[in-house]
């Protein structure tokens, strides 16, 4: 065979081979060489003045908690079928919302003289601690004293993109910094090879879109870093095609003479960060792909959470929140957009709770069982809540729906400090605003802050001339949330 | 001690008695003037009774330089001068002053002390009375003070050259301020840097490309004295200038490709970012750049570049989402506006003064709606831009068309006789109606309207769901014999419309009306109709389709390209005449729903804009003529233009049947009727919308209203200037204003130095950092205006100035002196922006094609990237040929998944305008310069041109590699490691064929044959660590 009779004879038998490597998902991570595993970091070169920024930070006071997990339920779940059982809906089912109620709300779909509607689930106490759960979260009944309900959030938006974007930076501008951003910066990552704020998702896309998790004016290496569904979690974490490990290994050595012989010529500091962060991708090559890797769980655990390896999944993301949570990382946040019921929600939410409610609960009882929780604080809600009023429209063909309602809705938070099995806040008898304990959003990140060791009026940061914070000039501790 | 303490509260307790009955002897006396009213009063004491509630209360923010609200309670002069928003304390008059107002709570303002506990009652008390007894305030309890104003709301003023020492350091005058304060620190300037350095520098700054290696060789063999000189003006004069410091532009102009929020469509605007880098590569005067793009619609005669340029504000983002209000985020595109306006032309944190007078710069928040209200009064068009092609291609087909209409009229003989037959019986229609004002809409699914003036609604937001619009009406007339619905066109639809389909169309399924007694709501029964006529239809969508109570027929408004952006109606005849005694009210069903709605990207056909109206005409009657033909009609016959005369005879030959194989020869003409591309532009609104104060920026609680007008604090508007965008921005290039110059200038030292000499670009407000080098910045600024305005002139400067030309080497000295080199006795050294992180390595590989302009293009994004997005993933066809490897600028930018090579670098998201980049350095940075595809694909390309073209031998090879990346030639410590790792890759690849394919081969598909790949593989592995250093992507 000649030279370009091979060629084209190894391209075809790489074309073959490409399609086998990719449909399988055989990637680096599998065939990496062991003997890299415990590879030591070479130390930063001497001159090496500039501080990390995700060096680990002390906060204002001592924290009770020290890291995150957001389960955030994007579309907005309908507390009304979840958490806020209401009786008297059950009296006033089909008849119009009493006028002076909605008068001057201009609602996203329907009409302002739309019905009442009572849950189609039925609700029963849980635990000791008594709290009223729907049958739709059987799990959860089971965790239900771990976990403290507020059934009295109200937010400032209606429509899902703003709405998602100050649930998470406190702003329904974009362009400010999420939590996650906020915590990252103020307390660094305790993570030495992976990022310090990690997204995960499933179902669907996101409406607030990466401002969600973005860094608004804060340095870029606090933006949560998404981590895809399938193949790397980390972009461009694999070594082109051809590519071997030994060869990154090589070509990374080069890179680190060459740099840190400029650094000699230029005294650039810079140029030793950089350094820094080749050698910190590399190590993060090895880390990441071992961290997805859940096959290496128990039976029992996988069993416990629902999670499947290799498959994209809410329960695989509980999971893989608890490993992330476990190797350092401070911020690690779910996205599952699918909630939004306009239609149906009665099926829909029992749907989204077949989908979700096993791992959720597992993910809290896995923590509290390796002694996690303590310093991990749960949080779980979406962007605003549902009506109690029927949304109902054959021509959108929708029926027996809930639309967006931002005056009462419900979250709850657990670990981190959280009294544990404690429920606060009533809304009236219609479900429709809050009349015990409002917990406004500021409130909650307040909250949250506190518990990292924040004084939620002090994590600031100068831009424009202000002083930004996460909760813009509002916020109030809810003390009764705190253990 | 106790006892003592019980002796001073039963002293201030009878001493607040007496306050109170003082306040109260003020109010009923104040009519004798301002002295008397508090006679019988104690006398309040300033230093013994006031002075300490100052101290205690107010003194934190209200006292010393940078006074909050810059109201100064330390020094009597300034605190009877008042602050932002005018007096605070009225001697004789303590109740009406602000001060005392502020403090006990009064009006909308938050209470004073802010955020701190309110004052006593008594400490109230004893300020009022002190005010009412006429704020006697001795000096000396008083700071000798004046509040300077800032200096950045002075205009500047040009500035002496300063005297330096080492003269012959020197080569124009930003080197005399430079060198004076280095001079002051006892620091040297540091040498120049070599011609190789100088080379790539001003490349990388100049067009944000590499130079090529024929360029380096010809500046470092050109000897002439002015060698440096020719090379700033090539760059200068080069097309690749407008790209570079276009890109800038566009930051502070939040330009991307799409909307925004969940939806996120995407959007036609890159006519605008043409714009841009046309007007900075003829040097545009800055003056006029800004007058174009804030008001180049509202110039006389605009032409349709300038009508372009206003782009700049339509950057704003737009909620398309279902169920929003049009109305919240046509305010937010407002106030995105405003705070683009502020950042990029002001330097001005105006946005802080959205809610409440700004808390440290002198704007009141009635000033900030103010300004809002220059902005608030404009339509939105989407406009098209032609190119050449499309005009020419169109004139083709009129041309022809004529041609077959000038056969038609000279070979008919009794053309003239049938036309004024028709001409007379088409004039006999009367217009009987009546259009319904009285209206309320809802949309079945998520949408809502604007309700405009002709009584007409336009749909607004989410366009993405099939539709059905119910109106409700209330009329007074009786007998109403039919109904007639008018689609209209408008400069805010796709095309214009009548519809929202991206080109304009709709679809009609379904009418239907019920009617009933006004005083009984709910209470409608439907009505019978005879018939539905439109003034157009094609045949195989009939207007009866729309009353044949069938969803899976529909009519169409689709007449063809050229055609099918027009008005349209429907006439729909009652069987029997409807009405009611008291009023009639009217429920409208108009659905645009079927099983078979085609799927045209980027919005559903509904219907965009129309309007109802009732008629009790005897025969209600469809009025068939364009609006524009039936007014010539009413032009006498002699009086008509030729041109007139053949714009109703192009009409008339449509529905003369004996023209019917000419019309079917013209429709076929039609059919290839080109469309161009469109832009986002404005346009005046006919009648102004109000602008009121919005209470605590809640668009929901409007207060007072405002007119258009400027911050008091800055420079007026010049004399002459319309209140309206036009006059804003002629008050912003006003000779008189002291920001705009200083701003820009400082931008762009910014990019030439990685920080402004003021380190906030965004914020030349009072909470600034003073500048590094004030008198720069002045010279600069005036430079700048009184010298027409000329970007390309103060680059210039700035490049050919030995402050620029200094090497970027950091000494240990330097470092410790100056760490972060303020005082520029060394050039900065700067990893280059993400697009040009991108262009170098397109660039040193060969790939890099250097078309300018046109649309977005879509190189490779990967797997799973667009996922992150809302919905279903946008359609991303990577493009293919030069497309894939334009310059990084030109990459599609979704908002929602910001393409994630460059957002990695630091590109901002262009959600709201940006004038300083972040500059981070991090492993996810690595990660994608490692092994992004594009990245791989450069290498690979870098690898084989290194093996065709770089030399006879490795070593040859391995300096000419270098060099493209770097720009300079490798040390031998340099090209010993490179060697080392060369020789080591091609030990690993002698012989693995199969590896040396899998490595070098960008597309398997495709393999180069004539090269041996094992010999090329290593080269691979070799580009990929050059086009990685850290050299490679910093400008030296």
């Amino acid at each position: 065979m000649n030279y370009a009779d091979e060629i084209r004879h190894e391209a075809r038998k790489l074309i073959t081979r490409r399609h086998f490597f990719k449909e399988c998902g055989i990637g680096l991570g599998a065939i990496a060489l062991a003997s890299l595993l415990n590879e030591k970091l070479a130390a930063a070169p001497q001159g090496t003045r500039g501080a990390n920024p995700l060096a680990p930070r002390q906060p204002h006071f001592p924290a009770r908690a020290r890291q995150v997990i957001y389960l955030f339920q994007a579309g907005a779940p309908s507390q009304l079928d979840l958490f806020d059982y209401k009786p008297e809906l059950v009296k006033y089912n089909g008849k119009p919302v009493p006028q002076e109620l909605v008068k001057d709300i201009n609602y996203a779909f329907i009409r302002p003289d739309a019905g009442l509607y009572a849950s189609e689930l039925k609700f029963a106490k849980y635990g000791q601690s008594g709290a009223e759960l729907s049958e739709a979260m059987p799990h959860l009944a089971e965790v239900v004293d771990e976990i403290a309900i507020i059934r009295s959030m109200v937010t400032d938006a209606i429509n899902h993109a703003p709405g998602q974007i100050f649930m998470n930076t406190g702003s329904v501008q974009f362009g400010r910094p999420s939590m996650g951003a906020w915590v990252t910066y103020g307390l660094g990552s305790e993570s030495q090879d992976l990022p310090g704020f990690v997204v995960l998702s499933s179902a669907g896309g996101t409406s607030g879109g990466a401002s969600n998790w973005g860094c608004g004016f804060l340095p870029t290496v606090y933006q949560g870093v998404p981590f895809r569904r399938t193949g790397d979690p980390i972009l461009a974490l694999s070594n082109p095609r051809g590519i071997t490990r030994q060869m990154q290994r090589q070509t990374l050595d080069t890179l680190k003479k060459l740099n840190e012989h400029h650094l000699a010529l230029t005294g650039d500091e810079e140029i030793a960060t950089r350094i820094n962060s080749f050698e910190l991708a590399y190590r993060m090559q090895e880390s990441a792909p071992e961290l997805m890797d859940i096959s290496r769980e128990s039976k029992e655990t996988l069993a416990m959470y629902g999670a499947e390896p290799g498959k994209a999944s809410y329960a695989n993301n509980c999971l893989l929140a608890r490993r992330l949570i476990e190797r350092g990382v401070r911020f690690v946040q779910l996205f599952h957009e699918a909630w939004d019921h306009h239609s149906e929600v009665a099926k829909g939410v029992r749907a989204q709770c077949r989908q979700t409610d096993q791992a959720t609960a597992a993910l809290v009882r896995d923590l509290k069982q390796r002694g996690l929780l303590d310093s991990t604080i749960v949080i779980w809600g979406g962007e605003f809540g549902r009506t109690p009023m029927v949304e109902s429209n054959p021509d959108a063909g929708r029926s027996l729906g809930r639309d967006h309602h931002n005056k009462a809705f419900t979250m709850w938070v657990a670990g981190g400090g959280f009294k544990p099995g404690i429920t606060i806040g009533r809304t009236d008898d219609l479900g429709f605003n809050v009349v015990e304990d409002r917990v406004h959003v500021h409130d909650l990140h307040a909250t949250i802050l506190r518990l990292l060791g924040f004084d939620h009026e002090k994590l600031t940061y100068r831009f424009q001339g202000r002083d930004f914070r996460l909760t813009d000039v509002h916020g109030v501790v809810v003390e009764k949330l705190l253990a | 001690m106790t006892r003592l303490k019980t002796w001073i509260c039963c002293f201030w307790t009878a001493g607040l008695i007496i306050f109170y009955a003082a306040g109260w002897a003020t109010e009923a006396s104040s009519a004798e003037g301002p002295q008397k009213g508090t006679a019988g009063a104690q006398r309040v004491d300033f230093e013994r009774d006031v002075l300490p509630i100052f101290k205690a209360s107010c003194y934190r923010c209200h006292a010393g330089e940078n006074p909050r609200g810059q109201l100064r309670l330390d020094s009597r002069t300034l605190a009877l001068k008042g602050g932002v928003s005018g007096p605070v304390i009225l001697p004789g008059d303590g109740r009406r002053s602000r001060l005392v107002q502020r403090i006990m709570g009064l009006g909308d303002e938050p209470r004073m002390p802010f955020q701190s506990p309110p004052l006593t009652p008594e400490q109230i008390n004893l300020i009022i009375t002190w005010i009412d007894q006429g704020a006697r305030w001795p000096d000396s309890a008083s700071v000798e003070a004046k509040l300077e104003k800032h200096w950045a709301f002075v205009a500047p003023v040009r500035p002496p050259l300063p005297e330096v020492r080492n003269k012959a350091w020197v080569r124009n005058p930003i080197d005399n301020f430079v060198l004076a304060k280095l001079e002051q620190q006892g620091l040297n300037p540091s040498p120049e840097a070599t011609k190789e350095t100088l080379i790539r520098r001003l490349s990388l700054d100049l067009v944000g490309l590499p130079p090529t290696l024929e360029e380096i060789d010809q500046f470092v063999a050109d000897t002439s004295p002015d060698a440096y000189e020719k090379l700033v003006e090539r760059l200068l004069s080069s097309p690749h200038y407008g790209e570079r410091w276009g890109r800038h532009w566009l930051d502070a102009a939040r330009y991307a490709d799409t909307n925004g929020f969940e939806k996120d469509r995407p959007r036609s605007i890159w006519p605008y970012r043409d714009w841009v880098i046309n007007a900075l590569n003829r040097d545009m005067p800055f003056d006029q750049f800004t007058i174009e793009q804030l008001a180049g619609d509202l110039l006389p005669n605009p032409t349709l570049e300038q009508r372009i340029a206003t782009g700049f504000l339509r950057n704003s983002m737009l909620n398309e989402e279902g169920g929003v209000d049009p109305e919240q985020f046509r305010v937010e595109g407002i106030i995105d506006r405003v705070d683009a306006i502020g950042k990029a032309f002001l330097g001005l944190t105006i946005n802080c003064a959205q809610c409440h007078t700004h808390k440290f710069d002198p704007i009141q928040q009635r000033e900030y709606y103010q300004f809002y209200a220059f902005l608030n009064s404009d339509d939105e068009p989407e406009i098209e831009v032609p190119g050449e092609d499309v005009k020419k291609k169109r004139a083709e087909i009129l041309e022809q068309i004529a041609k077959i209409e000038d056969d038609l009229i000279a070979k008919d003989a009794d053309l003239a006789r049938r036309m004024a037959a028709w001409e007379e019986e088409a004039r006999k229609y009367e217009d009987k109606w009546e259009v319904l004002r009285e209206t309320e809409i809802f949309a079945a699914f998520g949408v809502k309207f604007d309700k405009l003036e002709d009584g007409s609604f336009i749909a607004r937001g989410d366009n993405s769901t099939s539709n059905n619009y119910i109106v409700k009406a209330r009329t007074n007339l009786k007998n109403i014999t039919g109904f007639r619905i008018e689609f209209l066109t408008d400069p805010s639809l796709p095309r214009s419309g009548p519809g929202r389909a991206p080109d304009g169309r709709f679809f009609f399924t379904e009418f239907s009306v019920e009617a009933g007694p006004s005083d009984r709501p709910g209470a409608v029964e439907k009505v019978a109709l005879s018939d539905a006529v439109a003034d157009f239809a094609l045949p195989d969508y009939p207007a009866k389709n729309v009353i044949d109570g069938d969803l899976k027929t529909h009519w169409s408004s689709d007449a063809g390209p050229g055609r099918r952006n027009q008005n349209r109606q429907f006439v729909f005849k009652t069987k029997g005449p409807i009405g009611f005694d008291g009023g009639t009210q009217l429920v409208f069903q108009i659905a645009q729903k079927q099983d078979e709605m085609i799927n045209l990207e980027g919005g559903k056909p509904n219907i965009g804009r129309f309007r109802l109206s009732v008629t009790t005409a005897a025969n209600p009657q469809v009025d068939a003529l364009p609006a524009a033909v039936r007014q010539l009609l009413y032009v006498p016959a002699r009086q008509r233009t030729r041109q007139q005369q053949r714009e109703i005879f192009s009409y008339y030959r449509t529905i003369d049947p004996r023209f019917a194989e000419a019309n079917k020869a013209i429709d076929e003409l039609m059919k290839g009727w080109p469309y161009g591309a469109t832009t986002l532009a404005l346009a005046p609104r006919q009648t102004p919308r109000e602008t009121r104060i919005f209470k605590r920026g809640d668009w929901r609680r409007p207060g007072e209203a405002v007119t258009p007008g400027v911050p008091a604090a800055l420079h007026p508007l010049p004399a002459g200037a319309p209140p309206n965008r036009l006059g804003l921005a002629r008050w912003i290039v006003d000779k008189n204003n002291p920001l705009t110059p200083r701003v820009i200038v400082n931008r762009i030292w910014q990019q030439y130095f990685g920080q402004g000499l003021v380190t906030t670009p965004e914020d030349f407000g009072t909470r600034c950092e003073r500048p590094s080098h004030p008198e720069l910045l002045d010279w600069l600024a005036t430079e700048f205006r009184d010298n027409g305005w000329s970007m390309k002139r103060i680059h210039r400067l700035i490049v050919t100035s030995a402050t620029y030309r200094q090497s970027s080497r950091v000494t240990p000295e330097l470092r410790e002196a100056d760490p972060y080199n303020r005082w520029l006795a060394r050039a900065p050294r700067l990893r280059v922006e993400a697009e040009i992180v991108r262009d170098i390595a397109l660039a040193a590989s060969g790939l890099l094609s250097r078309k300018i302009g046109g649309p977005s293009v879509y190189p490779p994004i990967p797997d799973g990237v667009l996922n992150l997005g809302y919905g279903k993933p946008m359609a991303w066809e990577t493009s293919k040929g030069e497309d894939r490897h334009r310059r990084a600028m030109y990459t599609f930018w979704k908002r929602s998944v910001p393409y994630p090579s460059l957002s990695v670098f630091d590109a901002p998201n262009a959600d709201f305008s940006c004038t300083r980049r972040i500059r981070s350095n991090t492993p996810l940075q690595a990660l994608t310069t490692l092994n992004d595809a594009i990245f791989m694909e450069a290498a690979q390309a870098l690898a084989l041109r290194v093996w065709r073209d770089g030399g006879a031998d490795d070593r040859a090879r391995m300096i000419y590699a270098f060099r493209l990346c770097t720009g300079r030639r490798p040390d031998e410590t340099e090209l010993g490691e490179l060697m080392a790792l060369l020789q080591e890759q091609q030990r690993y690849f002698a012989g693995r064929t199969a590896a040396a394919v899998y490595v070098s081969a960008a597309d398997l598909n495709s393999i180069p044959e004539d090269v041996d790949l094992h010999k090329v593989a290593p080269w691979v592995i070799v580009a990929r660590t050059l086009l990685n250093l850290d050299e490679t992507i910093t400008r030296e």
